[in-house]
């Protein structure tokens, strides 16, 4: 899997959203990504991915987007 | 206000001028703007005779007594824009605050709580254990304080685990669990100063265990009255946490659900330190005039955050005593003070203050 599948299949399997949804997805945008929800979905990237975020960048993630741009800052091209 | 250049400040970084010009910017802003957008806000200032010319001194800003978010919804966003009800941790019987919150807001509560904690642990997040039952996350649209505050302090957790089970009894195979993995390194364990205390400190010594987590850091907050009660003190608590858990670095905090996010850290001197982003005043009980340095008084606190409710300069319900300003010997500038207990209920006259606790 390219790490663009990958990073699409978090959001589809922690959020009941389509692939459609993605790009306009927003944190609290859904009633399920709420702050529980956030600490989940950063918890799998890290897992995933296999990096540790820092504080500041997990309080940064506020979108499918600019998930992107935050991983770019720790090696994980999307 | 430009949150992005305030953000970017050393929490503990301005001296008592530049501190005060700050606030006295800031208070004045949010007075005006809650009195135009929360209606009982507005109706308080006018029976209180305060006119639009508003002295905007930070210790001249009207205060709220806490019990009024008790009493009445405050808020000054419409009904639409609330995504979020922080409620306080009433024991049972007492009416409890209702806080709502906007997203920004919020959000700024957030990266507030980060800036200070960060300042503390680093801002590496750490392994981190919840001295509490995952039970208190249950219900996500109605947050109590003690979930708000786990919640908070889990955005500096990389892996979290809790301590306690559902009944509140310490899962002693969870815990060496997350010993096993993470003892080696830093981790951050925090929960309220009873609790840890009660459900944690006291089970581990009574199964005669002693964990080794030597690079934790133990931050806790919700008061001492219960633990005064059992005649447990700082020092003693402090010592009994160091011994059974091998944490080395123990740090209470104040902080309410009213003013959530900006917290009081206690430094390693044992001093409660007022960040940048939020102020307390010692005032008189008979007279409300601000107190010395070493008298102690009731609590007032300000903070620059609250945008959604009318909660910007709050009468608490706290007595404590400011020992001083910009010359704490750990080096952080602002106010530091210290809790001494609670107000007797006979002195808390709110104009609507009707609970007898």
């Amino acid at each position: 899997m390219t790490n663009l599948e990958q990073y699409d299949k978090l959001f589809l399997t922690s959020f009941p959203v389509k692939r459609s949804d993605l790009p306009t997805l927003k944190y609290r945008g859904i009633k399920q990504w709420d702050s529980v929800g956030h600490m989940d979905l950063m918890s799998a990237m890290e897992e995933v991915f296999g990096i540790n975020l820092s504080t500041l960048d997990v309080l940064d993630f506020s979108s499918y987007e600019k998930g992107k741009e935050i991983l770019a800052k720790y090696g994980v091209e999307i | 206000m430009d949150w992005n250049r305030l953000l970017g400040l050393d929490p503990y970084g301005l001296d008592r001028q530049a501190k005060r010009d700050l606030f006295t910017q800031r208070m004045g802003e949010l007075t005006a703007f809650h009195r135009a957008h929360c209606q009982p806000y507005g109706k308080l200032l006018d029976a209180l005779g305060q006119g639009d010319a508003l002295s905007s001194a930070p210790e001249e800003t009207p205060m709220v007594p806490v019990s009024l978010f008790k009493e009445m919804t405050l808020r000054s966003v419409p009904e639409e824009e609330v995504f979020k009800t922080i409620t306080s941790s009433g024991t049972t019987g007492q009416k409890v605050s209702r806080i709502d919150l906007d997203a920004a807001t919020a959000a700024n509560q957030q990266r507030v709580l980060s800036h200070i904690v960060s300042h503390f642990i680093g801002p590496k997040r750490i392994p981190f254990l919840v001295i509490d039952s995952p039970e208190v996350l249950r219900n996500r649209a109605m947050f109590s304080a003690r979930g708000a505050g786990i919640l908070g302090f889990s955005m500096f957790g990389s892996k979290t685990c809790y301590a306690l089970n559902k009944d509140m009894e310490l899962d002693v195979e969870g815990v060496l669990a997350f010993q096993e993995q993470y003892g080696n390194g830093p981790v951050l364990l925090f929960g309220f100063t009873y609790m840890i205390w009660q459900h944690f400190i006291r089970a581990l010594e009574e199964r005669g265990l002693q964990l080794s987590l030597s690079q934790g850091v133990l931050i806790h907050g919700g008061g001492w009255k219960k633990l005064q009660n059992q005649a447990v003190d700082r020092d003693t608590f402090r010592a009994r946490v160091q011994k059974a858990t091998g944490v080395k670095t123990v740090s209470d905090y104040y902080g309410m659900a009213e003013q959530t996010g900006c917290i009081y850290m206690e430094c390693p001197m044992g001093h409660l330190h007022a960040s940048i982003w939020s102020d307390v005043i010692v005032r008189r009980p008979e007279d409300y005039g601000v107190c010395q340095v070493g008298e102690p008084g009731v609590l007032e606190v300000l903070s620059l955050l609250p945008e959604s409710y009318p909660g910007h300069a709050i009468l608490t319900e706290d007595m404590g005593v400011l020992l001083g300003e910009d010359d704490c010997p750990c080096g952080r500038l602002g106010k530091y003070f210290a809790i001494t207990g609670r107000v007797p209920k006979a002195e808390v006259r709110g104009c609507s203050d009707t609970y007898g606790g």
